[in-house]
């Protein structure tokens, strides 16, 4: 068992969430320990990309609270950085100036905030791409951009709305790889959805199974024995399997 | 289009139509149409006299004036309608009834208005022009991809950041399109103003040559007001296209 008691980054208290007379979120709660990769799972209607936003400060909640660090939310702010399914890339910018974007927001001085780009885009394998325009870049290339752009603002926080759904299945994979060494290398918190069970047991700390009509969490998951493997031998680790078998039991009955 | 293999330059066919205009003009068919190299000689001869040129310089002063308050006021105007449900219901007939009403009808009551001076031919121009800027912003802005304004939002955007670093670059194409045809609306709306309401510009210049048949002088005027129109909705057309990537990139 895991013996270190860690810290919250965020804290998710007793959420409500309604649109309308449907109810999305009921008296929902949930901890994301800090450093960690924390998923939040479910059949489609759950929820999930809803709590990201509220976390986000994009949707306000009904009642209750979401604290960063301890400190309540009521807004998008600089300690959380977001990555959208669909890349949210301005199609009229430069790789450079959509990753440099959410310090040109902040104020940031031209050369100063493109030496930060150019370091992530580097970081994030697009050396070269720096004057590309999204038009000019492959599916997968446009989400390295969307996560150069959320780690250029140096958040604490990263939350990231299945941001690997749209690509193809092999740099779905090679994203998942890379994924596990940001969380390794970057000390920040990863907050991050997925429909995929074998997706959120691959690259997590941490699973929160979500049950729809109304949301809450059914279940944590913390796999244990494999997240130090290396990443070829995760997905045939019996604990990887039996992990993905289990969940997927869970969750079949809410399969329509 | 080719012809024996060889390709031929954009709009090749106007020799065609011009060579065609110059038979009809030699064979002295009508007093109506002179032959078209007699209509360049007149040119020639009128393009730099102070008549000409102060009707010219008229008619750019008005018709700038006139479109550039037209995307001043219709782009943003259009952009707030697109963002806004409670400004759109507002404003939304009006805008589609001014973009179908036949506005030469109200240009007298414009005269009531505003006098028979250059801010009524002013206001005109603009008026022709406006509508079709507004639909076009609001458009635009329509069919912006919704996460683009959460993504700004949620790295800190300002209203005013959302506004002239998302919503009008997105809405870019779309603006582009309807400056295009509103200026095309403008050069009518200039005209009929200038030939209603006082008789000043161009609009002064047709009147007295058309008054007086001289065909040759109305004709060189005709088709300097035709190429200048013609140029401007080009250069507009390559501006479109310059951004049109982005606008078909998007789903």
């Amino acid at each position: 068992m895991n013996t270190v008691i860690t810290e919250n980054a965020v804290a998710v208290r007793n959420v409500y969430k309604n649109y309308g007379d449907v109810e999305a979120l009921r008296d929902l709660s949930l901890d994301f320990p800090k450093g960690q990769l924390t998923s939040l799972l479910g059949p489609s209607g759950c929820g999930k990309t809803t709590l990201l936003k509220i976390i986000a400060g994009l949707l306000p909640a009904n009642s209750g609270e979401v604290l960063v660090n301890g400190q309540p939310v009521s807004g998008p702010g600089p300690d959380r950085a977001f990555v959208f399914q669909d890349f949210a890339l301005m199609p009229w910018a430069s790789t450079i100036r959509n990753v440099a974007f959410g310090l040109e927001l902040r104020g940031v001085a031209k050369s100063e905030r493109e030496a930060v780009a150019e370091k992530y885009i580097a970081a994030v394998g697009l050396k070269g791409f720096e004057n590309s325009y999204p038009h000019e870049l492959s599916g997968g290339m446009r989400q390295r951009v969307g996560l150069a752009r959320a780690l250029s603002v140096n958040a604490e926080v990263l939350l990231m709305d299945e941001p690997f759904s749209a690509v193809d299945e092999q740099t779905r994979r090679k994203f998942q790889e890379d994924l596990l060494g940001l969380v390794q290398n970057e000390n920040k918190t990863f907050l991050f959805v997925t429909h995929s069970i074998e997706e959120a047991v691959y690259v997590s700390d941490q699973v929160a199974i979500l049950l729809p009509r109304p949301s809450r969490v059914s279940e944590i998951i913390r796999p244990q024995g494999f997240r130090n493997k290396d990443v070829d031998s995760i997905r045939r680790d019996p604990e990887y399997l039996d992990l993905v078998d289990k969940i997927w039991a869970s969750l079949r009955s809410y399969v329509e | 289009m080719k012809i024996f293999g060889y390709q031929l330059p954009n709009m090749s066919s106007l020799i065609l139509w011009g060579l065609l205009w110059e038979i009809v003009g030699q064979l002295e068919l009508t007093f109506f149409l002179p032959p078209l190299s007699a209509i360049f000689a007149t040119l020639m001869e009128i393009g730099g006299t102070p008549a000409f040129l102060k009707a010219l310089k008229e008619t750019a002063e008005a018709f700038t004036i006139g479109t550039t308050a037209a995307i001043v006021i219709g782009v943003p105007v259009g952009i707030l309608m697109g963002k806004s449900r409670l400004i759109d219901e507002l404003l939304l007939p009006w805008v589609n009834i001014f973009l179908s009403a036949p506005l030469t009808a109200l240009v007298p009551v414009l005269m009531v208005l505003f006098g028979f001076g250059i801010t009524a031919i002013v206001i005109t121009t603009a008026l022709f022009a406006i509508w079709i800027i507004v639909l076009n912003a609001r458009a635009g802005v329509m069919q912006i991809n919704p996460s683009l304004v959460e993504m700004a939002q949620s790295f800190g955007a300002s209203r005013f950041d959302a506004f002239t670093k998302i919503y009008f670059w997105a809405a870019l194409p779309e603006i582009l399109g309807g400056v295009r045809i509103g200026f095309i609306r403008a050069v009518k709306g200039v005209i009929i103003g200038q030939l209603l309401i006082s008789v000043v510009g161009f609009g002064s210049l047709f009147e007295i040559y058309a008054s007086n048949f001289l065909m040759k002088h109305f004709w060189a005027v005709l088709l300097v007001l035709f190429s200048l129109s013609f140029l401007i909705a080009e250069f507009l057309a390559w501006l479109e296209r310059k951004v049109e990537y982005y606008a078909a990139s998007r789903q």
